[in-house]
């Protein structure tokens, strides 16, 4: 453990937990521009959080604790990503006893937690919403699994950090087979976890189509504030991960004098790809729900096709 | 081209091939079909120019020219327009689902790294490497030619078969003939050309592609 490494992992937390609204405001200003309206400003999250925050907290009648708890457990297994993985540091001291299985597992967590949440409402489009989230996390995972499993094989270790740190020795391998198979199905992945067009519409709240908001129709008040940051953290700490495995260039190792620069560098790189992902989502319709396990299976496939290539043609 | 740079346009190459044909299983739209396979026709000419650039082959690179034409323009060119006279644009109902066949999809690499792994032992080197992506191709191609009822989808699967052929061909031998390659070409173009014709036959007899219609003996 170095002094560098628990100064990294703060920060870390820190950034992603005071940037992540403005990722989402960031991103839903690039869409209001080009769909030609002008938008409510990057700060508009942190204002939706305040007020929200601010209002007294309700629950419905007939939920149990499972319902409280469900957005402390979805916030705090973001929080401990945000922590572990190679943001702004590869050098975390959380990283040995955190790899890409504690990773995925902490994710699944916090999902499963929320769609216990949107059960316990008895109500039916918590059921609903549960339900479709719980379809798309079992697709979801093994391919997150497998697309991260196809670089670390060349690595030797499925710890976040040496995957990051191996790219950043050997340079060429960006542009490996295995890689950039990998990097197509973990951008589907991105979106289907994280909830974004094609897979899910986050500005809607169309019965038909939700999937996250049906989940979290019956939060209101500070449990929906925490709702809403755990979901923009997690949209970052996925935007970060995916930046960092294909082009880690400016994260800081061991150095405190690199942080600052690697805080900026993260910083630009999950602003472009969340840009380029919102910009993205203008031009396209969400896909029916029977549709979303084609395009993950289509994902799926190319993760394993990244394994297979990583073993197959070296 | 030596050394990794070879290795890595190589692999890329082949990486392109193969996604080209899983991308052939996922889209229903016979027309984006038909681009696949021109994008992977483009792959296959790469291929078979690092090869040739590789062995200084100025033989194997003209190869890789004819390659390049007939696969990326000649043959998409063909299916075009028979698809213009064929009417209806899409892949309805797949036989096996698309979200199944893509997992088959996956099961089929596996199995093609299987079978190829005493071939990749005969001579290890980046092209034998390769061979697995050339056989799986291969299958997929045969996945798509059993699975899809359109017929211009069932001549794009044949296509993949030849084109998977002819990659394993020159990742395993290092050079065909040119005779040899050009025959082989020939070949499928005639075939194409031949499909052509009785996919337009068929859709003005009956008034669609759809082979599982073709069971029955009428007069």
């Amino acid at each position: 453990m170095t002094p560098a490494g628990t100064v990294g992992a703060a920060a870390q937390v820190l950034l992603v937990g005071a940037g992540s609204p403005l990722l989402v405001g960031v991103m839903r200003q690039v869409r209001a521009r080009m769909e030609g309206r002008a938008g409510a400003g990057v700060w508009q999250p942190w204002r939706d959080l305040r007020k929200l925050l601010r209002k007294e907290a309700i629950a419905p009648d007939g939920t149990g604790p499972l319902f409280r708890l469900a957005p402390l457990v979805l916030a705090g297994t973001a929080l401990v990503v945000a922590a572990v993985v190679p943001i702004a540091t590869t050098a975390s001291p959380l990283d040995g006893s955190a790899d890409l299985f504690a990773v995925t597992a902490l994710l699944a967590l916090g999902t499963v937690a929320l769609a216990l949440g949107g059960l316990d409402t008895a109500t039916a489009f918590g059921g609903m919403g549960a339900s479709r989230e719980m379809v798309v996390l079992a697709l979801v995972e093994p391919t997150i699994l497998m697309s991260v499993f196809a670089l670390s094989a060349r690595v030797g270790s499925t710890d976040l950090g040496a995957i990051v740190t191996s790219t950043l020795h050997r340079p060429e391998l960006v542009a490996s087979p295995a890689s950039l198979l990998a990097a197509v199905a973990l951008a589907v992945v991105v979106i289907a976890e994280t909830g974004r067009l094609p897979v899910d519409n986050p500005s809607t709240h169309l019965e038909l189509t939700m999937i996250h908001e049906a989940m979290v129709l019956e939060y209101a008040g500070p449990d929906l504030a925490l709702v809403e940051w755990a979901s923009a953290m997690r949209l970052t700490v996925l935007l970060g991960l995916f930046a960092n495995l294909f082009a880690p260039w400016g994260i800081a190792g061991a150095s405190l004098v690199m942080l600052p620069v690697a805080v900026v560098v993260f910083t630009v790189k999950v602003a472009l790809l969340g840009g380029a992902l919102a910009a993205g989502e203008v031009f396209m319709a969400k896909l029916r729900m029977f549709r979303v396990p084609e395009l993950l299976a289509g994902s799926f496939v190319l993760a394993v096709l990244a394994v297979a290539a990583s073993f197959f043609l070296v | 081209m030596t050394g990794t740079f070879y290795v890595q346009s190589l692999d890329l190459a082949c990486g392109a091939l193969v996604l080209a044909a899983v991308l052939v299983l996922w889209r229903r739209d016979l027309r984006a079909i038909v681009r696949l396979f021109a994008a992977q026709g483009v792959a296959l000419a790469a291929l078979v120019a690092v090869l040739g650039v590789h062995a200084h082959d100025a033989g194997l690179v003209a190869v890789a020219a004819g390659v390049g034409v007939l696969r990326g323009l000649l043959l998409p060119l063909l299916l075009r327009r028979a698809m213009r006279a064929g009417g209806a644009g899409r892949e309805t109902e797949p036989l096996v689902n698309v979200a199944a066949s893509l997992v088959v999809a996956a099961l089929l690499a596996l199995l093609a790294y299987a079978v190829t792994r005493p071939v990749v032992a005969l001579e290890p080197s980046p092209a034998t490497h390769a061979a697995p992506v050339a056989v799986t191709v291969v299958l997929i191609g045969f996945f798509v030619l059993v699975t899809r009822r359109r017929a211009l989808a069932q001549v794009v699967g044949f296509l993949l078969v030849d084109n998977g052929i002819t990659a394993l061909a020159f990742l395993t031998t290092s050079g065909v003939p040119l005779a040899v390659e050009l025959g082989v070409s020939l070949d499928v173009l005639l075939a194409v050309l031949v499909l052509r014709v009785l996919t337009t036959r068929m859709h003005t007899a009956f008034g669609g592609t759809d082979l599982d219609d073709l069971r029955e003996l009428r007069d």
